[in-house]
């Protein structure tokens, strides 16, 4: 079982891979909209790959109005 | 007409396989033209029938396959209109979004929707008038429109009820989530699932495959196979209708149109 802090790691290291930022630059309190220069398009793509890498579901009204990293990891944390 | 190329789509028939490709900025917003341009399609399916065994519909747009119906056309059409005018509008766009689907639907050849990013709304109830759905594993279905006051308006759910489990149509209209790819193959959604970016290579694939069968065995099983729920819809889109006529229906329109959230599909 991953601890909470396990998993905002995956998470980071994970939009640091696909969205091409250093991955030194992404901190758990990052508003990811801003930090990854992303769209709610790119937004879903980020979804699906998460749901992808933890292999859970994770319902878009669940994570709708989070904009951190670490709370998004508190989301997916609660599907494992 | 063999191909076809214009504003919003195109279409090439070459040794026996009908590509149908929508290419419309930014994410295959269905409106007026793209309307338009589909029933050309339609129009020119009959003919191509005969020609072809196999009908591949993809997109080349980054994004995905299509976000669904041009809400913002559909407001700024529809916001300055009277009442009965509104309700003629949109009744008479549904009237011709349906015939054209109806006319895939029905198709004698094989139609294969090749799925990647967004397949939402409007774009679903294209896929699902198709035979087989092949998607990249990035993929995302939904239906978001409970979220305006409204039922999805192109045929989705009678469609969607045909091929899936009254739980699983439940669970994707009334909550409006979306769901991936793989989600929606373990419940029969998708027929296959392709890796990243793969999607329409598989479906070319499997085309070359479903050419090789006799034409006549070929549109006498899927007549037997897969009937169209003409009657469910019809009431569809009377139920529509009767939906968009509430206050809140222009409202919820209003507020996505003028959205700046960053998530404005979103329930």
């Amino acid at each position: 079982m991953r601890t909470l802090e396990q998993t905002t790691q995956e998470v980071l290291a994970l939009a640091a891979q696909h969205f091409h930022v250093p991955l030194e630059t992404l901190a758990p309190n990052d508003d990811f909209f801003k930090k990854l220069g992303i769209d709610s398009l790119q937004a879903l793509e980020l979804l699906t790959r998460l749901e992808n890498h933890f292999g859970i579901e994770l319902p878009d009204y669940e994570v709708q109005g989070v904009s951190d990293f670490r709370t998004l990891a508190d989301r997916i944390q609660a599907r494992l | 007409m063999k191909s076809f190329t214009g504003k919003t789509l195109r279409w090439e028939l070459r040794e026996g396989i009908l590509e149908l490709t929508l290419d419309h900025e930014p994410a295959n917003e269905i409106g007026s033209e793209m309307l338009a341009e589909l029933e050309k399609f339609a129009a020119a399916l009959e003919a191509l029938s005969s020609e072809a065994s196999v009908c591949i519909i993809a997109s080349a747009r980054k994004h995905g396959f299509s976000a669904g119906a041009d809400l913002r056309e559909l407001y700024h059409a529809a916001a300055p209109l009277p009442e009965k005018e509104r309700l003629a509008g949109v009744r008479n766009f549904l009237e011709r979004i349906h015939k054209v689907l109806n006319a895939i639907d029905a198709a004698p050849l094989v139609t294969i929707a090749a799925v990647h990013g967004v397949c939402f709304g409007g774009g679903l109830e294209l896929a699902l008038a198709c035979d087989l759905i092949v998607a990249d594993k990035m993929a995302r279905f939904a239906f978001p429109e409970l979220r305006l006051g409204l039922i999805p308006g192109f045929g989705g759910i009678p469609r969607l009820k045909r091929d899936l489990g009254n739980a699983f149509v439940r669970d994707l209209l009334l909550t409006g989530r979306s769901v991936n790819a793989a989600r929606a193959q373990a419940v029969g959604l998708v027929a296959q699932l392709a890796g990243e970016g793969e999607a329409l290579r598989l479906a070319r694939s499997t085309a070359a495959q479903i050419a090789k069968f006799d034409p006549g065995t070929r549109i006498a099983a899927k007549r037997f196979i897969k009937p169209i729920p003409y009657d469910e819809l019809r009431r569809e889109i009377d139920i529509f209708c009767e939906l968009f006529m509430r206050p809140a229906v222009m409202a919820g329109l209003k507020k996505f149109v003028d959205s700046s959230d960053a998530m404005p599909y979103l329930p």
